[in-house]
């Protein structure tokens, strides 16, 4: 099983990288778990794969509280990296939760950032995706749509984004720096995905050839104590979510003062829960806020025949989620 | 360079240098198997999901169907073929004996790669050891006795 061959070339600084990519039909590859699949499964068909994977741009740092996690930083190495498990177990759990221990050493920080949909109309050659084939329509709207989204989604499109660390990092507030023909920019990483709406073949907001080159985490070492990814999925190991639930709460006196909270699995993208996050806000994380919590999360969701079962899932899993932080010391 | 043209690839594979030029689109499965006639790393799904690829890149476990083989180009490679010989099986090999940790065998070279490696990360109890090989898939059904030999060779 294998795709159309494709021109190969390797770069070693980031200006090379944005000079090949600007050529149309070039893919860039970094640890290549995902690009590989969707070049064998006919998702994609790269003219050129612009290799990356060389740029120095893997380091996991710890500085004056600030975790800056470099693109091309393998998952493994960002799992086990004691500031992380350490300030940010979120983030270490979070990937330990995803794929498999092989993959983990593959994967890169931007690659999963970046992973497409697993939704089966986009991987399967064949069957409708508007993400793959714009225009042909989406075979999971009426179709197997167990998997899809609660929130976001659109008639062109339901298909979930399926990164773990996505989600943590969205509860933190993380920021990502790309680099492009404007040189760097750097900005919220929800700020990174769309909607489908209408274009469901576009991702992200990143322009043509553009390179995530790290993600930032300023200041969040204060919900160390207090932080957790639930995951829910079909198996217990290396499968993607069905439902989960980043949350970090900081607590003074009793009292929360903060709440980051982001739900993968049910949008097409790591979906914020604002609304649970601010009812949870100056009061004590006791039954009747989580609760609370728990309702908010799922206002406004929208399901399809065969994922209405999610929207409980996420709402008791925004609870244990609670329950688990909020009782602690 | 055109489409499917060929690049040239070094790999340290078991201790030996391999030079060769490869499509650049091969995966480094395809390579040990195809090209250098390597075939004891298998073929199972190609998608990276079943774990029978698995090799170990500088010491780390990786799947080779999901590894561009140029992308690779440089690095230190260690495949079934470069643990343990017939006279003289590597420790977690005699333990998969012992345990029978296998039946049809496809799965194995795979099991064994990336059961070294998981024993390098130090799994604390048996949880750990099945939750770390999970990458690898037994159709046969052998997980209960492959931890066993795992566990036994880590000492748990």
């Amino acid at each position: 099983m294998s795709g159309p061959s494709f021109r190969y070339s390797r770069v070693a600084n980031a200006h090379d990288a944005l000079i090949q990519a600007s050529r149309p039909g070039t893919a860039f590859l970094a640890g290549g778990t995902d690009l590989l699949q969707l070049w064998k499964a006919g998702a994609i068909a790269p003219a050129a794969v612009v290799d990356i994977s060389r740029l120095p741009l893997d380091h996991v740092e710890f500085v004056d509280g600030r975790l800056s996690l470099g693109a091309l930083a393998r998952l493994s190495d960002v799992a086990s990296h004691l500031d992380v498990t350490r300030y940010h177990p979120l983030i270490a759990r979070a990937i330990l939760a995803s794929a498999s221990g092989q993959i983990r050493n593959m994967a890169t920080v931007g690659g999963n950032l970046l992973q497409r949909t697993r939704c089966a109309y986009f991987r399967k050659e064949g069957l409708a995706c508007n993400k793959r084939t714009p225009g042909c329509g989406c075979g999971a709207l009426a179709g197997e749509n167990r998997q899809a989204a609660l929130f976001g989604a659109s008639a062109s499109c339901v298909a979930t984004h399926p990164s773990d660390l996505a989600v943590a990092l969205t509860a933190l507030d993380a920021e990502v720096e790309v680099f492009g023909a404007e040189g760097q920019r750097r900005f919220p990483l929800r700020d990174l995905y769309r909607l489908p709406a209408e274009t469901p073949e576009r991702d992200t907001h990143l322009a043509a050839g553009e390179l995530v080159t790290g993600i930032n985490i300023p200041n969040a070492t204060r919900f160390a104590a207090r932080s957790t990814y639930l995951k829910i999925r079909d198996r217990a190991s290396f499968e993607f979510a069905v439902v989960s639930v980043a949350a970090v709460l900081h607590i003074e006196n009793g009292r929360i003062v903060e709440a980051g909270l982001a739900a993968g699995g049910v949008a097409p993208l790591p979906w914020r829960l604002t609304r649970s996050e601010a009812v949870l806000v100056g009061r004590a994380p006791d039954a009747r806020a989580i609760a609370a919590a728990g309702d908010m999360a799922i206002e406004h969701a929208r399901p399809l025949d065969h994922n209405g079962f999610k929207i409980t899932l996420l709402r008791n899993a925004v609870i244990r989620a609670l329950q688990t932080i909020g009782g602690q010391p | 360079m055109s489409p499917g043209s060929s690049i040239s690839v070094s790999l340290k594979i078991n201790g030996r240098d391999h030079e060769f030029s490869a499509p650049a689109c091969d995966t480094l499965l395809d390579v040990l198997r195809d090209k250098l006639g390597m075939t004891g790393t298998k073929k199972g799904c190609d998608m990276g999901a079943c774990g029978a690829c698995t090799v170990l890149a500088d010491g780390r476990r990786i799947k080779s169907c999901l590894a561009l083989a140029a992308s690779y180009d440089g690095r230190s490679i260690t495949t079934i073929e470069g643990i343990g010989t017939l006279n003289n099986l590597h420790p977690l090999q005699a333990a998969f004996i012992r345990h029978d940790a296998l039946q049809c065998g496809y799965c194995t070279p795979g099991q064994i790669l990336s059961g070294l490696a998981l024993l390098d990360e130090k799994p604390a109890d048996l949880e750990a050891i099945r939750e770390g090989m999970s990458g690898n898939l037994c159709r046969c059904g052998a997980h209960p006795n492959i931890v066993a030999a795992i566990a036994e060779v880590a000492g748990l």
